[in-house]
C-alpha cells in the first residue's frame, strides 16, 4: 500500500487529497488488481491444466487455437461463455440462484486482500491475516450450499451437500496445520510470517523441524480437498453427479464458479508458499536479484503444477474414504504436529 | 473513547485495513455486475418450456429436489463446529506461546495448559470415533422386523455409493 501511495503522490495535483480519499483510491486499485489476477488465474491455469493433463497422459492438449500450443484456447472459451444464454430453471429459487455464484467469487476475492506479494505490498495488512484468509474463504461453502439448494436439482443438491461436508471437514486439518507456523512466528500477520523465514532455504518453515515438514504435506492434501480438486473432487464427480452444484448454471454465472475455482487453486498454493516455503524470499542467495513478487509467483505456480500433477495421476477416492482420511488420519496427525512443534521449540530453545 | 480513529491516521490503523476489505467487497460486486451486464448485452435469449425445466438427464423431473437428506451431514456439521472452535482457541495461544514462554513463573505451564485442552478435545474425538459416528458407511442395527432388513438388501443402504442420499420414490 505504501508503494502505491508513493506512486499516486507522483501524479501532479495529488498532494491535495485527504488521507481518506487516498486510502479509498489505493484500496480500489488493489482490489481491481486482485480481480485482474483472479481472472488471469482462470485464463492461464485452464490452459496450463489442459497442457499438464496432456503432458501427463502422453498427448498434446490444445494445439490449434492461436497457433502456438493453443495459447488462445482459454480466451476463446471465455468469449464463448460470455455469449452463452443464461438459463434459470423454472423451479429454481431465483434470489438464491442468482446470488450464489457472486458469493462464491466474493469469498475468493476477499481472501486475496491479505496475500503479501512483496515487502509492504499487501492490500490489507491485517493483524489477523491468516485467520482472516481462512474465515473469508469459508464463505464459499455457503455459496456452494446456496447454489445446490436453489437449483432445485437433485444432482446439484447432492453435489452441494457433499461439497459442504468435504470443505468443512478439511478446513479443520487445513487450519490446524498452520498453527505450528503461527507458534514459531508469534504473529498472524501475513507479512510477519514471511519475514520470519528470512535467510535462505533452511530458514523456511517447512525445514525448521520434522513436525512442520509433516504439517506442510497435511496442508497440501487438505488444500486439494478444500478446492474440490484432484482425487477429492467428490462434489463434481461427472460420472455420477453430472457437474455437482453447478449443474444448472450456464454462461456468466457458471464462469463465476469457474473463476473462483481457479482463483482458489492459486490462492491455496500462494498460502502454502507464504507459510511454509519462504514467501517472497529466494531459496539461495544467488537468486536474490529476482524481484520478490516474481519469486513469490514462481513458487506459487510450481505449487499449482504439483497440485495438477496429483489431480491427473491419482484416481478419485470414495466419500467414505474421504471422511476416513480427514477425521481419522489428518486431524490426529495435525494435532500431533502442533504438540510436537511446541516440544521442539522448548527443547531447542526457539521459544522466546 | 471514540471507536473511530482520528482523521489522517486511517491509512495505517486497524480499522483502516478493514475498510480496505469493505472496498474489496464493493469492487467485487461492481465487477460481478459489470460482467453480468456485458453478458446480458451479448447473449441470446430464447427460452422455451423444455429449456427451463430442471435437468434430470433428459427425463422429465420426478418430484421436487428439496428432499430431506441424510442425517450424517448434520453430524459432520456438528463435529466441524466443535473442532473449528478448537482451532479458533488455538490461534491466540499459538500467537502468545513464544512471548509467554520466557516469562518467569510461566514457562512450560503455557505449553501444558494447551496439551490438557487438546487432550480433552481428543477424548471427544476418540469418543465419536469409538461410537462409530465417523464411519460414513454404517452397519444398520439388526432388527427382528424383517421388512427393514429387506430394504437394506434391496435399497443398497449398506453399500458405499447409494447409502449416501435417499430420494423418496413417489
Amino acid at each position: 500500500m505504501q508503494i502505491l501511495t508513493d506512486l499516486i503522490l507522483k501524479i501532479p495535483g495529488a498532494d491535495g487529497m485527504s488521507d481518506l480519499v487516498m486510502h479509498i483510491i489505493c484500496a480500489a486499485i488493489m482490489a481491481t488488481l486482485m480481480f485482474i489476477v483472479m481472472a488471469l488465474c482462470a485464463l492461464i491455469f485452464t490452459w496450463m491444466e489442459r497442457k499438464v493433463a496432456g503432458f501427463l497422459q502422453s498427448r498434446y492438449g490444445p494445439m490449434r487455437t492461436g497457433r502456438w500450443h493453443g495459447w488462445a484456447q482459454a480466451i476463446a472459451d471465455m468469449l464463448k461463455i460470455l455469449a452463452k444464454e443464461d438459463i434459470i430453471p423454472r423451479d429454481a429459487d431465483r434470489g438464491l440462484y442468482v446470488f450464489a455464484p457472486i458469493l462464491v467469487m466474493l469469498g475468493s476475492l476477499l481472501a486475496w486482500a491479505a496475500i503479501p506479494w512483496a515487502p509492504g505490498f499487501v492490500a490489507a495488512d491485517l493483524d489477523l491475516g491468516l485467520m482472516y484468509i481462512f474465515a473469508v474463504s469459508s464463505m464459499a461453502v455457503v455459496g456452494i450450499l446456496m447454489a445446490g439448494w436453489a437449483s432445485n436439482n437433485k444432482w446439484a443438491l447432492y453435489g452441494a451437500a457433499r461439497g459442504a461436508a468435504q470443505m468443512i471437514s478439511y478446513e479443520v486439518p487445513l487450519a490446524l496445520a498452520t498453527i505450528p507456523v503461527v507458534m514459531y512466528t508469534g504473529s498472524l500477520n501475513t507479512q510477519d510470517i514471511v519475514i520470519a523465514q528470512q535467510g535462505g532455504m533452511l530458514n523456511w518453515f517447512i525445514f525448521r523441524d520434522p513436525f512442520l515438514f509433516v504439517a506442510f504435506f497435511m496442508y497440501f492434501i487438505a488444500g486439494i480437498a478444500e478446492t474440490n480438486r484432484g482425487p477429492f473432487d467428490m462434489p463434481e464427480t461427472e460420472s455420477e453427479l453430472v457437474a455437482g452444484y453447478h449443474t444448472e448454471y450456464t454462461g456468466m454465472r457458471f464462469a463465476f464458479f469457474f473463476l473462483a475455482e481457479y482463483a482458489n487453486l492459486f490462492l491455496i498454493a500462494l498460502i502454502a508458499v507464504m507459510i511454509f516455503l519462504g514467501g517472497w524470499w529466494a531459496p539461495i542467495p544467488f537468486l536474490d536479484f529476482l524481484p520478490p513478487a516474481l519469486t513469490f509467483i514462481i513458487k506459487g505456480v510450481m505449487m499449482v503444477f504439483l497440485n495438477m500433477w496429483v489431480r491427473w495421476t491419482l484416481p478419485r477416492v470414495r466419500v467414505d474414504q474421504l471422511m476416513h482420511l480427514c477425521w481419522k488420519v489428518m486431524i490426529p496427525v495435525t494435532l500431533i504436529c502442533v504438540i510436537g512443534s511446541g516440544i521442539w521449540m522448548m527443547v531447542s530453545g526457539q521459544a522466546g | 473513547m471514540s471507536l473511530l480513529p482520528p482523521l489522517g491516521t486511517i491509512g495505517t490503523s486497524m480499522l483502516g485495513h478493514y475498510a480496505t476489505v469493505l472496498i474489496f467487497v464493493v469492487v467485487g460486486l461492481i465487477f460481478a455486475a459489470l460482467a453480468l451486464i456485458v453478458a446480458k448485452i451479448l447473449r441470446p435469449r430464447n427460452p422455451n418450456y423444455a429449456k427451463m425445466t430442471t435437468y434430470e438427464c433428459g427425463e422429465l423431473p420426478v418430484g421436487s429436489a428439496w428432499v430431506r437428506f441424510n442425517v450424517r451431514y448434520y453430524l459432520i456439521a456438528l463435529f466441524f463446529l466443535i473442532f473449528d472452535v478448537e482451532v479458533i482457541f488455538l490461534y491466540p495461544w499459538a500467537v502468545v506461546f513464544k512471548h509467554l514462554f520466557p516469562v518467569p513463573g510461566l514457562g512450560a505451564l503455557v505449553f501444558w495448559e494447551m496439551v490438557i485442552f487438546l487432550a480433552i478435545l481428543s477424548t471427544g474425538l476418540a469418543y465419536i470415533w469409538a461410537k462409530g459416528d465417523l464411519e460414513w458407511v454404517k452397519q444398520l442395527i439388526e432388527r427382528p422386523d424383517s421388512s427393514i432388513a429387506d430394504e437394506d438388501e434391496n435399497g443398497g443402504a449398506v453399500t458405499a455409493g447409494a447409502a449416501e442420499e435417499e430420494v423418496p420414490t413417489q
